[in-house]
């Protein structure tokens, strides 16, 4: 190993650094949450005491995030946009795992790296594209046909597309991780013993391939919930969270019940991300 | 017989999903958009095909001067994060002990799940005149009056590598992670000092995780939105700022399309000299990790 042949300061000096940047890594999220428990007006030093007001508070000018009718339509909101994106990335992450495993067909490198290009398009332009295309075939069936198709304008079924276009490109990879992994013997064990190859399909490779879809139905949520570049292009009237966190930021400057907001956040994503991991390590020791 | 047929058919099956995603929300979106960029506002109500979109871009120095100093910005961002992440990742793969290694790569992907909104958020109350460290400073007299931190290129820099580190660090941990400890035992005992193991023997082994890194690092940065505005102010110029601008504030949808693809254009241009130098692929990089 590279530090072993090295002295000891050598080694304490490189412990310093990691230790330093976890604290970088952690500085921004600690002061985004802590001011949310600060018996003050502003985010900011000084501390004036310990108070919940800024998630219970139900009088202005401490109204709380949960007395809050616009953050928790944003917070309902998310949260619809992410259960789909995720049922529709797992469902299409799902299909594209036993297309690139198992099939074969012409073409399937060409179509792998399709595959991946979502991934590192930004999502600006994802956001734009797609807003872009919809409108172009709203703008022409209305003239044409004079029929005026509400929901390619923008709002909650455009922003779960724009998100889908790249989350399922994730939940894809991580399935097919997976995928990869499965010991064909047994599919053929079961298909020896007389099994059909639905009942194969649901009694063997279903349940080998379930952690794997559970944590990336958690990842593409998360991802869902915290998306805004692509989300910015294609919002209507129903506006998420993020966007809905944005305009406060934006016009009324930050107040302590934004940091709420980012500490119910930080704790709920953590609470996500630690089962997703859960989840795989369970099924994979 | 049939089972051929029974193969076939579950092979278009498979592809149907594939297919209505890649060409209803990636291809189709990208070729309107090229059509777009192409068309101009003669009068109201009447376009023409021409390159009027992509002249004013090249006539406004405005523009292309964002552009590139969004793309330098961008590559001093990935630099950065390579040379603040490696160390990190490889004492995660190689120094830590078994048992703190999860712990760590863990701490590492904390930050993942909270949105750049609340990075940068944190961000601004910890560098803005009335926040944290400039209170903390003038607490401790290394200071008489507030300092503001915020809204210039450092502070844009500081926000941009914390949001994209962990990109950076997560493919070259599990390269590292792959790679034999007796490959660099062998390297020391054939009488390489520590850098020498350094460039010979590691760097080239984690080549395909460097440049995964990197790849995800710079077009994350190249496309970011949010922390620029926050962190920079008015005068951040950005280029994903100025396409937002023609589309939402001038409601140019022309113009904008023309600068999406101007970006998409030059970051996959960036992309590709860097496969071409490292010689590397889209596919053992980034469709790995």
């Amino acid at each position: 190993m590279l530090a072993k042949n090295k002295t000891t300061p050598f080694l304490f000096g490189y412990r310093l650094y990691v230790l330093a940047f976890f604290l970088f890594l952690a500085a921004p999220l600690i002061s985004a949450g802590a001011f949310a428990f600060n018996d003050s007006l502003f985010p900011a030093l000084p501390w004036q005491g310990f108070t919940l007001d800024w998630f219970f508070g139900d009088t202005e000018p401490k109204l709380g995030m949960f007395h809050d009718r616009r953050l928790l339509q944003g917070l309902y909101y998310s949260f619809v946009i992410a259960i789909f994106v995720s049922i529709l990335s797992v469902f299409v992450g799902t299909t594209n795992a036993f297309l690139f495993i198992r099939g074969e067909f012409p073409g399937k490198n060409f179509f792998y790296i399709l595959m991946v290009i979502p991934l590192v398009i930004p999502g600006v332009i994802l956001g734009i594209s797609i807003l872009v295309l919809a409108s172009d075939t709203a703008n022409y069936v209305e003239k044409n046909l004079d029929l005026e198709l509400e929901f390619l304008r923008p709002g909650i079924l455009l922003v779960v597309l724009g998100q889908f276009s790249f989350i399922a490109t994730i939940t894809s990879l991580v399935i097919t991780a997976r995928l990869k992994k499965f010991d064909a013997t047994m599919e053929e064990a079961a298909f020896n013993l007389g099994a059909t190859r639905a009942r194969v399909l649901r009694t063997i490779t279903l349940p080998f391939l379930r952690p794997a879809m559970i944590a990336a139905g958690i990842v593409a949520f998360l991802v869902s919930f915290e998306n805004f570049n692509t989300t910015l292009f294609l919002v209507g009237s129903e506006a998420p969270l993020t966007i809905t966190m944005y305009d406060r930021m934006a016009k009324v400057g930050s107040t302590p019940v934004l940091n709420a907001v980012s500490f119910f956040l930080m704790v709920g994503s953590g609470l996500l991300a630690l089962l997703s991991i859960a989840v795989q390590r369970d099924k994979q020791a | 017989m049939q089972n051929k047929d029974i193969k076939r058919l579950s092979l278009i099956l498979l592809f149907a999903p594939f297919t209505l995603w890649i060409a209803l929300l990636i291809l189709l979106p990208h070729i309107g958009m090229v059509l777009l960029s192409f068309r101009e506002k003669v009068a109201p109500r009447v376009y023409e095909y021409s390159f009027a979109n992509y002249l004013e871009f090249v006539n406004e120095p405005i523009y292309w001067n964002t552009l590139l100093r969004t793309g330098t910005m961008s590559l001093l961002v990935t630099a950065l994060a390579l040379l603040i992440g490696f160390p990190i990742a490889y004492y995660i793969a190689k120094i830590a002990g078994p048992r703190s290694r999860g712990g760590l790569f863990l701490l590492c992907l904390i930050p993942l799940w909270v949105s750049d909104l609340i990075r940068a958020f944190g961000w601004i109350l910890l560098l803005r005149e009335t926040g944290v460290i400039s209170s903390f400073l003038l607490w401790t007299g290394l200071i008489s009056t507030p300092i503001e931190f915020l809204y210039n290129d450092v502070a844009v820099i500081i926000g941009l590598v914390y949001t994209v580190i962990l990109f950076m660090i997560v493919p070259l941990v599990s390269t590292l992670d792959g790679m034999d400890n007796s490959m660099i035992e062998a390297g020391y005992n054939l009488g390489g000092n520590g850098f020498t193991v350094l460039r010979r023997i590691i760097i080239p082994y984690a080549m395909p995780g460097i440049v995964a890194g990197c790849i995800v690092t710079f077009m994350l940065t190249a496309g970011s939105y949010l922390t620029p505005i926050l962190l920079g102010g008015k005068n951040s110029s950005w280029f994903t700022e100025q396409i937002y601008n023609q589309f939402i504030t001038r409601f140019n949808w022309e113009g904008g399309a023309a600068f999406g693809m101007l970006l998409l254009i030059f970051t996959s241009f960036v992309i590709w000299l860097g496969l071409k130098l490292s010689g590397q692929t889209l596919a053992n990089t980034v469709a790995k990790s």
